[in-house]
């Protein structure tokens, strides 16, 4: 057994070396390079097998890709939506048939035994790698991914990874939500802006996220406040709808949110007034409050995930990636957004691209006076994906 | 005058309560019923644009084809099977026990702490421990509304349908805030439980399936050939029967209803280390509503509930799997069960009552034949 293990690792690796890291291409000749390549490199055991590659490639045509999803896809704008966009983009860029593909469609991420059943499901069904989107899914992921070696668990949201066969996969939204605050910042005339969130301060994604889009308010507007309201939860129809009104109510001319339905934008295009969407391009419900929209290209990790495992490349390790992959970025923008809107924007995003400067750089300041970060330093991913409890200067909690 | 009204006016189709039908009859309206209900399924299925016949065929095999599909639909039948138990014991005597989802709840809740805390003790011991925990939580609170309703006279449906939502923020408290796992990064969860914690498998599905069988004979047995059985069946047929007879109402009342939520929150035990291995408020997936469906059914007869459970079991499992072979909505899954359950819920209606049309003249003779034997 560890014998074969050893060889497949091999495999693995020599596969990877001729592929290069992530990169694509003809793989039909590579692999017959490999075949040859594989008794000579089988002397060698072992040698360097960490870093690229620890799972044995999988032919094309035997993939099977699992996903399990929260809701239904046909909700058509928020987050199960985006996942499923991004699994479409990926089976387009990779050529793979649609029996290559199972979906799990509306699995309660509360309770465990139905995730459970799901999974194994897709497990019976033939799947090789299973991406599970909810946060709610974590451990149970983990644990099968120790009952079933042989298969890939990428699960999306969480921390937790064997650094083997179950990673997890987040991105840098929060470059999109400083993008998307230039251009809040820029609209509003009233100087409030209200922020839909869905978790409160402890949570370190949402509330990153809101200090992100703070930020890019700030960046072209420093008179202008953020409002937020907490609903508590990820899919709330009604109170995210009930926490714009109010927001709406206090006086603010653009909504922003990190919630999953197109309710804020709604309420804010009833009042006449604008916001920015979340997920997907959110224009399509709204068009005319929508200045832009914080979205996903999911498939740009999907692409890169199921092609790694084809290639034999997959390591098994975290993915947080962001603008510069394309993973996120804004929708376009729309006509009606201020004068130099678009300026601004590709300014700050031009310094993020070339790597000069990242939304959490330089000095921060938080909305009790503390210095988080300052001058000359940036926050580690660590610190950005569970450690930012605290509001920029110009956050205001409703 | 209303009198007169009713004599001239009869309705054009009124409801009759029938007089026990043959035993073999009833078997043929159930499996009438059941024909009617896979074509009316069927029709669905058709409007929405598949093969009736893949469809369930499908639904079969999805539930059955292989060694982890088998494991899987197990796994479903389990808590279903054990809450119908639960209460039957409590529906027998006449209790509305609309409360196993926080009976099965609580129970989990109970076992839950010493997996949790104590997850270092010896395995059976823990094991043991947990089980006698959790049918403590769950007796205790189908205890609570048992004891209102003996002493109060309070409404024991009301009752045992509100503290299902207490339990259920019991644990959404739970693990928000004194049970929260340490490493979730502020997120609201509960660890997952140690291995030392949870339940070993046999033949690749948690022993809960053994347990559960065991417990088919042991409500069989109670029920059947005890003292107490008896009991419950008189206080079931008549309170005022059973108090002439000498028998103690109340002390019936609490003790079976501590029984009913005990095996509801011996469930729950199963469920959280078992089947979940944590904590979460989702802890039920709704079995305890279901399980009054299957409980009723079955004619809160143990052996009938278990085929029952089974063919629940297979139908959600089944109906998981066409979701994701044909891309079937979930909801299109339910509207299926829905009209399968309509049919043979509206079955038992038929085998207890009767609709007779408005008469001519020569009514008399047309009742005899069909009404009383």
């Amino acid at each position: 057994m560890k014998k074969v293990l050893s060889l497949l690792l091999v495999l693995a690796l020599t596969l990877s070396c001729l592929t290069g890291c992530g990169s694509s291409g003809g793989d039909e000749a590579e692999t017959t390079a490999a075949a040859g390549a594989e008794t000579a490199a089988a002397e060698e055991e072992d040698a360097g097998a960490e870093g690229e590659g620890v799972m044995p490639a999988i032919a094309k045509e035997d993939i099977k890709v699992g996903v399990i999803h929260l809701s239904d896809p046909a909700e058509g704008s928020g987050y199960t939506y985006t996942h499923d966009q991004g699994i479409i983009g990926m089976q387009e860029n990779l050529g793979l048939s649609d029996d290559q593909i199972v979906r799990k469609n509306s699995v309660d991420d509360t309770n465990v035994s139905e995730i459970d059943t799901a999974i194994r499901e897709c497990i019976e069904e033939g799947c090789n790698i299973i991406f599970a989107t909810s946060w709610g899914y974590m451990d149970t992921c983990e644990a099968l991914a120790e009952e079933y070696p042989d298969v890939i668990f990428s699960h999306g949201t969480g921390y937790k990874c064997n650094g083997v066969n179950f990673n997890n996969y987040f991105g840098r939204i929060y470059q999109a939500r400083y993008l998307s605050g230039i251009a809040a910042g820029l609209k509003t005339e009233t100087n409030k802006i209200g922020y839909v969130a869905a978790m409160g301060q402890d949570n370190s994604e949402v509330t990153g996220g809101c200090d992100a889009f703070a930020m890019g308010v700030y960046s072209v507007n420093p008179e202008a406040e953020v409002y937020v309201k907490v609903t508590n939860s990820w899919f709330d129809p009604e109170g995210e709808k009930q926490a714009a009104d109010a927001l709406l109510a206090e006086g603010c001319d653009v909504i922003g949110q990190h919630c999953d339905t197109p309710n804020p934008q709604l309420a804010a295009e009833e009042q006449g007034v604008w916001g920015v969407g979340y997920n997907s391009d959110m224009s399509k419900d709204a068009p005319d409050a929508v200045l832009t929209s914080v979205v996903w290209d999911w498939s740009v990790y999907y692409t890169k995930a199921v092609e790694s495992v084809i290639n034999g490349t997959w390591t098994g390790e975290n993915y947080y990636e962001g603008l510069a992959e394309g993973l996120v970025d804004i929708a376009p923008l729309a006509d009606f957004c201020a004068e130099g809107t678009e300026e601004k924007i590709n300014e700050a995003k031009e310094k993020m691209l070339s790597g000069e400067w990242d939304v959490f750089s330089g000095l921060i300041e938080t909305n009790e006076g503390e210095i988080v970060c300052e001058e000359g330093q940036t926050l580690d991913d660590a610190t950005i994906t569970g450690g930012i409890n605290w509001y920029y200067k110009n956050v205001v909690v409703k | 005058m209303s009198q007169n009204h009713y004599n001239d006016r009869e309705p054009v189709i009124r409801v009759v309560k029938r007089a026990e039908l043959p035993d073999r009859q009833i078997t043929l309206l159930r499996l009438l019923a059941l024909i009617l209900a896979l074509a009316a399924g069927g029709l669905f299925i058709l409007c929405v644009g598949y093969n009736p016949f893949v469809i369930y065929g499908t639904i079969l095999s999805g539930a059955l084809r292989s060694p982890m599909a088998i494991q899987a639909t197990v796994k479903i039948i389990i808590p279903l099977l054990i809450t119908s138990l639960g209460v039957t014991l409590a529906f027998k005597m006449r209790f509305w026990n609309i409360g196993a989802e926080g009976q099965i709840i609580m129970g989990a809740v109970f076992a839950s702490y010493f997996a949790l805390f104590h997850a270092n003790w010896n395995h059976w011991v823990l094991i043991l421990v947990m089980a006698a925990a959790g049918m403590i939580g769950g007796g205790l609170w189908g205890l609570l509304p048992a004891w209102f309703k003996a002493n109060y006279g309070t409404n024991e449906t009301l009752f045992t349908l509100m503290l299902n939502y207490k339990a259920l923020h019991i644990v959404s408290w739970l693990q928000d805030g004194p049970w929260r796992d340490p490493g979730s990064q502020g997120f609201a969860k509960i660890a997952r439980f140690d291995k030392n914690a949870s339940l070993d498998k046999v033949l690749g599905v948690h022993f809960g399936w053994i347990i559960a069988l065991i417990l088919i004979v042991i409500v069989y047995v109670y029920l059947r050939y005890t003292k107490q059985g008896y009991e419950i069946s008189v206080v079931g047929e008549s309170q005022e029967t059973a108090r002439y007879a000498g028998m103690n109402v109340k002390k019936v009342l609490l003790r079976t209803m501590l029984l009913s939520g005990a095996v509801c929150g011996l469930c729950g035990m199963i469920q959280a280390t078992g089947s979940d291995i944590t904590l979460t408020t989702g802890v039920t997936g709704g079995v305890g509503f279901t399980a009054i469906i299957v409980a009723w059914l079955s004619q809160l007869n143990p052996v009938t509930i278990l085929i029952v459970s089974v063919l629940f079991g297979i139908l959600e499992k089944g109906s998981s799997v066409i979701q994701s072979s044909f891309g079937l909505s979930t909801d299109c899954a339910d509207v299926l069960q829905g009209i399968i359950l309509f049919f043979v819920l509206g079955c038992e209606f038929f085998i207890r009552y009767r609709l007779v049309a408005r008469k001519k003249k020569d009514g008399g003779k047309e009742r005899n034949k069909g009404g009383e034997r």
